[in-house]
């Protein structure tokens, strides 16, 4: 299949993605829905390693997927502190930074 | 030793003292202050005498020299040099300021005994002879200013000498703002004049001054009349008057050294000095010369009319050095030197012996509760009587011979200057009266409770203590007058240098009897010899017609106030009350400080307010501060907005961004 | 061939996508991200990047995913309330960003003129003993070793920083000091669970019995813990 097939796929799921992120209440979902979007990137970044015909693009990816798998790593601590903190798991309900 | 070596002694011994009197205030005993304070001026004097005679050792023309002591700040086109000036002018200057200074620190010894603050007094009273003799022996118009400010500053510290005083503190205030104004006038002029010669030096801007003058701007002339007004302010002429009369609110002997004998002849000191500048600018030369002629006027009048002791020894200065100023401003500068000399003594004899009766009043100064004190007080009766004939002008007392010599030279000069002439027989006819005035109330008539006191022995004391202006309680502690009160009768040192002085001016006019000597013009002929006017007149007819006149003016004067206060006492009141309003004029000091009021301190005051109510809220914190902190405000506010703590509108908005940048980059390719 | 296992595997990932973003409940969504990380897999596949694909089943698809699973069932999550913070103005702000977003995208992409997007890409050459081949994972630890072992080394760092902070994030307030492997009644007595800075910051009250946020308007089921050591209000 041509390149571009691929990268139209990964733009519509990074937006599916993006459109999670600003829809959902639950942080969980919503680090859910980041995922997506990084998942999106990755399949990306392969595309164009193929479309090059080097490897630079898949060691990108390589290090997203660790990225994320941190950043994942640090959220969940975030909602699990919370939860025990028995505070509301949903971000409209937390706002106390605003002014 | 050379010349100005001795200079800078006379100008240390008074710093010395002063520095070593205000450190040791509180640990030296007794009259310790007083003695250091004496010595060191005596010292002054000394020095000067030394000056004096190596001054006159050498020839006549090397006898105006400058000593620079180091160099200030010499820089682009300014030479600022630690300069004075020895020459006839200031070495006469300095034996006036020192030996009468001498002779007043003297008598404060006794006079301020009982005073608290005894050592303050004779440190400010040093610092105030420094001062002086800083001014006169200046070399260039820095060291001027700077004496010439100093002398204001010990003014305003000795006539608030009374610290707890209101009226005192007030008086003070007013002499020093009065005083600053002349301080402007005075550098300005200094700045006028700096322009055109580029230096600061005496002699070296004497010597460009007639370059100066045809370089055909009227620089010259604004600059002067500049000088002059520090010149008036300084010498309590008017306009700049008004602060004198309230100046006695300070201790006798500070009138008597302060205000009557040094710094108000400054003024005198300064245009004499300037002479070669003001022979090139006739039109200020005139101003000084009408505004002392209408000083003279007026303060004689006010003189007839106000009702304090030591107010009529005011305004009777103030009239005097309107002699002086229209003597120098009309080219006799030797003749006004002269009367500066003469009226130093007698003036400071008459302010002592105001002190002694003020002494006896118990600190009272009214001369409608004083009378008949010749048979309590005759040592200070005498005094006054010296003081009086000498001030009237009557031969051969000092005040005759400087006097006549003054309007002798005016007449002289013919033109205009006759109207000079005419003023100053009237002056002279004033001043008579209201002197001897002053003296038959006080001495003649009928006893007083205070002198009745006197005559059984015992000085009066008053038993609770007041402000005799306002009449406040008081104490007698630190910041007012003492519990005790000095009389010359009852004190050595008083009666030592009141004693001095009735000598000197008894014999002060000898040195410039015309026809027989000319002492006086020949020494200081080497500062004024470039002198375009005739120093010595030579006009005999003139000489003998005002020798008659003068004497004539001033026995009818004594024959005037004899008649009003003795004989027929009863007569003032009838005079007062057909010229009321003459008299209401004079008593309110011919509105000077209503008029002053109204043309200076209200708008200013108005000013203050508009700046403070309108300038101050309106432009600068509604505008200038307001407006942008406004802004920011609102700016923050609407930013505040943005920041509601919904992780989702963040969200959005970040992904907004993005697309909107990413949008933008399209359309750009 | 190719072709079809592409639609196959792209529909795969674009109905897990939709299926993550949609599902109401979280612990339905994980699943569907999981199925949308096999899809993506296959993908990468397709692209010859073998050591990629493997790697996301067994890291992303096995370890992330599974350590979301034990959260999602820790935390709860049950149904999830939309109350008036969302009306329905934001919902379609939010989904035209998303469209929009989508739109520039592809336009950069596609329309960016990039000739070898049409192409299936170059030729790949064969493996030899020198030169290993495209994807394989000793290109990829040639590559990782040699240039780019900067970003190797700062991202086992990343790593080790991840680890240290989410033990931070999730440890229980003072109980350090003691032994944290036992957890007797003592200690949920002595400290009362949401005690804490966080909870004195958000202005509870730590007398309150039964743990009600008395500051937070709005009650979210699904973060209410039903557990039995829930605060009994006493303090030592």
């Amino acid at each position: 299949m041509a390149i571009g097939w691929y990268l139209a796929v990964s733009a519509l799921i990074f937006s599916i993605g993006a459109g999670g992120v600003l829809t959902r209440r639950n942080p969980l979902v919503i680090l859910l829905c980041l995922e997506l979007m990084l998942n999106a990137a990755n399949l990306a970044l392969i595309a164009f390693s193929r479309m090059h015909g080097n490897g630079d693009g898949q060691i990108f990816a390589i290090v997203v997927m660790v990225v994320a798998a941190c950043e994942v790593c640090i959220g969940l601590g975030v909602i699990v502190a919370m939860y025990r903190r028995q505070l509301p798991i949903d971000v409209d309900e937390l706002r106390e930074l605003q002014g | 030793m050379n010349v100005t070596d001795y200079g800078w002694l006379i100008l240390l011994f008074p710093l010395v003292g002063s520095v070593l009197i205000g450190l040791l205030s509180s640990k030296l005993p007794g009259k310790a202050a007083g003695f250091i304070g004496t010595g060191s001026i005596f010292l002054a004097f000394l020095a000067t005498v030394g000056a004096l005679f190596k001054l006159q050792d050498r020839p006549e023309e090397a006898r105006q020299v400058t000593g620079i002591l180091y160099d200030y700040a010499s820089t682009v086109g300014v030479d600022a040099e630690m300069s004075i000036l020895v020459d006839p002018l200031s070495i006469l200057m300095c034996l006036v300021v020192s030996g009468v200074s001498t002779l007043i620190h003297l008598y404060s010894v006794a006079y301020m005994w009982s005073d608290k603050g005894y050592a303050r007094f004779f440190a400010y009273l040093n610092f105030f002879v420094f001062s002086m003799l800083l001014l006169v022996l200046a070399g260039n118009f820095m060291l001027l200013i700077v004496g010439w400010a100093f002398v204001g500053a010990a003014s305003y510290l000795l006539i608030s000498y009374w610290y707890r005083r209101t009226t005192a503190t007030t008086a003070g205030l007013k002499a020093f703002v009065i005083n600053v104004v002349g301080d402007i006038g005075l550098v300005l002029g200094t700045y006028f004049i700096f322009k055109h010669t580029g230096t600061l030096d005496f002699l070296k801007t004497f010597e460009s001054a007639e370059e100066f003058a045809n370089e055909g701007n009227g620089d010259l002339t604004a600059g002067l009349i500049l000088l002059l007004v520090g010149a008036f302010a300084k010498s309590a002429q008017v306009p700049f008057h008004t602060w004198l009369p309230d100046a006695m609110e300070g201790p006798t002997p500070v009138s008597s050294l302060i205000h009557a004998a040094t710094m108000v002849t400054a003024g005198v000191y300064l245009i004499a000095r300037m002479h070669p500048l003001f022979e090139q600018a006739p039109a200020a030369a005139d101003v000084a010369a009408i505004t002392g002629a209408v000083t003279l006027l007026v303060a004689g009048t006010i003189g007839l009319v106000v009702t304090d002791l030591k107010r009529v020894i005011a305004y009777s200065t103030m009239s005097q050095i309107g002699y002086m100023i229209m003597a120098v401003g009309g080219g006799a500068y030797v003749a006004g030197l002269f009367h500066l000399m003469t009226h130093a003594f007698f003036k400071a004899l008459l302010f002592m012996a105001a002190g002694s009766v003020i002494g006896a009043m118990a600190g009272k100064q009214d001369l409608d509760q004083m009378g008949g004190f010749r048979k309590a007080m005759p040592f200070t009766f005498g005094c006054f009587v010296i003081g009086g004939l000498a001030l009237a002008g009557v031969p051969p007392f000092s005040g005759f011979f400087s006097k006549d010599e003054i309007l002798l030279i005016l007449g002289d000069r013919g033109g205009w200057y006759i109207g000079l002439y005419v003023v100053g027989y009237i002056g002279a006819l004033l001043t008579a009266v209201y002197t001897w005035r002053m003296i038959f109330r006080a001495f003649f008539g009928e006893a007083c409770p205070e002198a009745k006191e006197l005559e059984g022995g015992h000085l009066h004391h008053a038993a609770v203590h007041t402000n005799p202006a306002n009449g406040e309680v008081e104490d007698t502690e630190v910041g007012f007058p003492g519990a005790e009160h000095h009389i010359a009768e009852q004190s050595t040192a008083m009666k030592v240098a009141m004693g001095c002085l009735a000598v000197l001016a008894v014999i002060g006019g000898f040195i410039q009897i015309p026809k027989v000597n000319h002492w006086l013009d020949d020494f200081l002929h080497p500062t004024f010899e470039d002198s375009k006017i005739e120093q010595l007149s030579s006009n005999d007819g003139l000489l003998y017609f005002g020798l008659i006149l003068g004497t004539f003016v001033a026995l009818v004067g004594i024959a005037i106030a004899y008649r009003l206060w003795v004989q027929q006492p009863e007569t003032p009141a009838r005079i007062q009350a057909r010229f009321s309003f003459l008299h209401r004029l004079f008593v309110n000091k011919w509105y000077f400080d209503e008029l002053i009021d109204l043309v200076v301190v209200r708008p200013f005051a108005w000013f203050g307010r508009f700046g403070q109510q309108t300038f101050e809220r309106v432009v600068v914190g509604a505008a200038l501060i307001g407006g942008p902190t406004g802004l920011v405000k609102a700016g923050s506010a609407a930013v505040r907005a943005l920041q509601s703590g919904f992780l989702r509108a963040y969200a959005a908005l970040l992904l907004a961004g993005v697309a909107i940048t990413l949008f933008y980059f399209l359309v750009q390719s | 061939m190719a072709e079809v296992l592409f639609f196959i595997a792209a529909v795969g990932a674009i109905a897990g996508a939709i299926g993550t973003v949609s599902l109401r409940n979280p612990f339905y969504s994980v699943l569907a991200l999981v199925f949308h990380l096999l899809s993506l897999a296959a993908l990468f596949l397709l692209l010859r990047a073998e050591f990629v694909a493997a790697a996301q089943v067994i890291v992303y698809a096995g370890a992330v995913m599974v350590l979301y699973v034990f959260v999602v069932a820790y935390v709860g999550g049950t149904q999830e309330m939309t109350g008036p913070q969302t009306g329905p103005g934001t919902r379609a702000f939010s989904i035209g960003v998303a469209v929009v977003l989508f739109i520039e995208i592809t336009i950069a992409v596609l329309g960016s003129g990039l000739k070898a997007i049409d192409s299936d890409g170059p030729g790949l050459p064969a493996a030899t003993e020198t030169v290993p081949g495209f994807g394989s994972p000793e290109a990829i630890g040639e590559l990782l070793l040699t240039r780019f072992l900067i970003a190797f080394e700062l991202a086992s760092f990343l790593l080790l920083i991840a680890a240290v902070g989410a033990v931070t994030l999730a440890r229980r307030r003072g109980g350090l000091g003691e032994d944290p492997g036992v957890i007797t009644p003592l200690d949920l007595i002595r400290r009362p669970q949401g005690t804490g800075t966080m909870a004195e910051g958000v202005g509870r009250h730590t007398e309150d019995a039964g743990g009600v946020a008395s500051t937070m308007s709005g009650t979210s089921a699904s973060a209410r813990p039903d557990t039995g050591d829930a605060t009994t209000g006493e303090d030592a």
